[in-house]
């Protein structure tokens, strides 16, 4: 019987990269209702552009971080001025066309450069090996995974709750049409909104490299969970996005480890079950 | 120039019903590749099922609305049936495809009652979990499924006892086009009748067609089991045909494809997914020296410039021009 406490612990780990990648994806969505299926995309810049910055130019781990950030960020403003923009008020079929088509044009141009092998990265030293405390591991990568997103998170829920900026997203993402009533700028609103999620969905995406992988196909199979924790969590909501993300970590990763012959089908059972009973989400309204 | 009054509903039923030489042309254009291109009779009856399969995704998509990532769970559904049946030693292709769309019609009947229950983000992702589903399960149940080596030892009798599926893909091609047409039909029937016409209405506007008196889940759950069924015998159609079933049937990635030859094509029109299909197929067939990831950096571009340029299809495209044309003379 393997360790509850370090099934339990590897969950958290891997819930914190999943709610740092869906997080951006909720907010958008809640805001303007635009499914954006290649968020996932964004995501998967920010991993290749550590790999490459690491691998290429030697770079640091964590001076790469930012860079994958930025860029992340900088790609889906220039994707939103081209394209997103004219969509807002399309049919979701045509929202979720052209960002599949993103995703299909994403994962061929990652393949393209970089070939279908999966990448790594040589971290500092410092963050390998484990920690032992009272006779339980504790991977050193996974502990600085879960306090760099818890910190992310408050820093979050701060700008959120208690900044000009946060009340104008909560407003919008309550009721768009209002919002603009009262004069504020929605469309520049969710510009910046959405910048800031993809560029934390890049971040996610450059922790991910050493915990989960990364490859060509990342865009599409991380798509999937971040869908689950978004329509799980409820769209627009941090606390629900957060518990979501956790529940998805902890049992994906019991279920490899308890239950391996049955795949991934729990997961999928899971969120079947939840979205059926709850269709908004955990703490959604609409 | 007598003014024309107001034709009831049944006269207009009967106007959009009547055959239009363009669809006669397109009928009869299905049998070219028996005299033009007859080295590429195999790929034209893979043509022939997908273009079946894209009809299936149509209805519910095109004609009522209902956004599905995980159709490929029927197609699936049917081929596994039609591939097993014809490993357990039963190897007729006209009872196998029956039965095969039977059991994907039920797996689409008990899910109906899920699917009609919610529309946008929800369904979107109760369709994807479906699917995703389906195919674990599939993967899982190796011991029936043969997992990803697929089933081995498939073998279609001769149709009626009599033609034997040859190399050529003559007899495979001829059976394929003939179930597709046959299908066709019904589709085509079920469109133009009022439950097709409430279809339509469910798709412009969910939330005032039960105001009118029309049983809204009720249409979906039955509308959604047809293209089900339709979806599994298409599956079976290319079992029996190819000889072949794996665990790709099930795959997002057929579900994506379905998705993309219908959107090329025009969804809301019966001929969008035929038109579709065949187009796809071709071009993926002449690029078939493409590395697949490459292929689907074309298909991405296809598909922004698609919902960008041509909302409505090639079809559409084409009644636009034909419209302009119209105007212009």
């Amino acid at each position: 019987m393997p360790p509850v406490f370090g099934v339990l612990f590897d969950g958290v780990a891997y819930g914190m990269l999943l709610f740092l990648m869906s997080v951006g994806l909720s907010v958008t969505l809640g805001m303007m209702n635009f499914v954006n299926l290649a968020h996932c995309s964004f995501a998967m810049l920010g991993g290749y552009v550590t790999v490459t910055l690491m691998n290429a130019f030697g770079w640091p781990f964590f001076s790469t971080l930012p860079i994958a950030f930025i860029a992340a960020a900088a790609a889906s403003i220039v994707l939103e001025r081209l394209f997103f923009r004219r969509f807002y008020n399309a049919s979701e079929l045509n929202q979720c066309l052209l960002t599949i088509g993103i995703v299909f044009v994403s994962i061929a141009a990652a393949a393209y450069i970089y070939g279908t092998d999966e990448e790594s990265v040589h971290l500092p030293a410092y963050l390998l090996g484990s920690i032992s405390f009272r006779g339980l591991d504790f991977a050193v990568y996974r502990l600085f995974l879960i306090a760099a997103a818890l910190l992310i998170t408050l820093i979050l829920v701060f700008a959120i709750e208690s900044t000009r900026f946060g009340a104008q997203v909560r407003a919008a993402v309550n009721n768009q049409r209002m919002a603009r009533g009262l004069g504020i700028d929605v469309d520049r609103l969710f510009a910046v909104t959405f910048a800031l999620g993809s560029g934390l969905a890049g971040l996610g995406g450059a922790l991910a490299i050493a915990m989960i992988g990364l490859d060509p196909s990342f865009a599409l199979t991380y798509l999937i969970y971040v869908l689950i924790v978004v329509a799980v969590g409820g769209l627009g909501s941090i606390t629900g996005t957060f518990v979501a993300a956790m529940l998805l970590g902890v049992s994906d990763m019991a279920g490899k480890y308890y239950v391996p012959a049955l795949g991934s089908i729990l997961i999928y059972l899971v969120m079947m079950v939840m979205i059926i009973w709850r269709p908004t989400g955990l703490f959604g309204r609409r | 120039m007598t003014i024309q009054t107001i034709a009831g509903p049944h006269d207009y039923l009967r106007a959009q019903f009547r055959w239009r030489w363009s669809e006669i042309a397109f009928w009869l254009a299905t049998l070219l590749p028996f005299v033009l291109a007859p080295d590429y009779l195999v790929l034209a009856s893979q043509v022939a099922s997908t273009a079946l399969f894209a009809l299936s995704l149509d209805l519910i998509l095109g004609f009522c609305g209902i956004i599905s990532l995980g159709h490929a769970a029927y197609f699936g559904v049917g081929a596994y049936t039609a591939g097993l049946l014809s490993t357990w030693g039963w190897g007729e292709p006209l009872s196998g495809l029956l039965l095969a769309g039977l059991a994907a019609g039920i797996v689409g009947y008990l899910t109906s009652f899920i699917i009609a229950r919610f529309r946008h983000l929800a369904l979107i992702m109760i369709t994807l979990g479906l699917g995703l589903l389906l195919q674990e399960v599939a993967n899982s149940a190796s011991f029936i499924t043969g997992g990803f080596d697929g089933l081995q030892g498939i073998h279609t009798w001769p149709i009626f006892a009599k033609f034997e599926f040859d190399l050529y893909g003559y007899t495979a091609y001829s059976y394929a086009l003939a179930v597709l047409f046959l299908v066709f039909l019904l589709a085509r029937r079920i469109i133009h009748s009022p439950f097709g016409l409430a279809l339509r209405g469910i798709r412009e506007n969910a939330q005032r067609m039960p105001a009118i008196g029309a049983p809204l889940r009720s249409h979906v759950r039955t509308i959604y089991t047809i293209a089900a069924t339709i979806a599994g015998i298409a599956g079976a159609v290319l079992a029996q045909t190819t000889e072949t079933v794996s665990l790709e049937v099930l795959g997002f990635q057929r579900s994506a494809d379905v998705l993309v030859m219908l959107i090329l094509g025009g969804t809301g029109r019966l001929y969008g997914g035929l038109i579709g299909a065949a187009v796809y197929m071709v071009a993926r067939d002449q690029f078939s020296g493409l590395n697949p990831q490459y292929w689907y950096f074309w298909i991405g571009l296809l598909l922004i410039a698609v919902v960008m340029f041509l909302p409505n299809g090639i079809l559409g495209g084409l009644s636009l021009l034909a419209r302009r044309a119209k105007a212009a003379s």
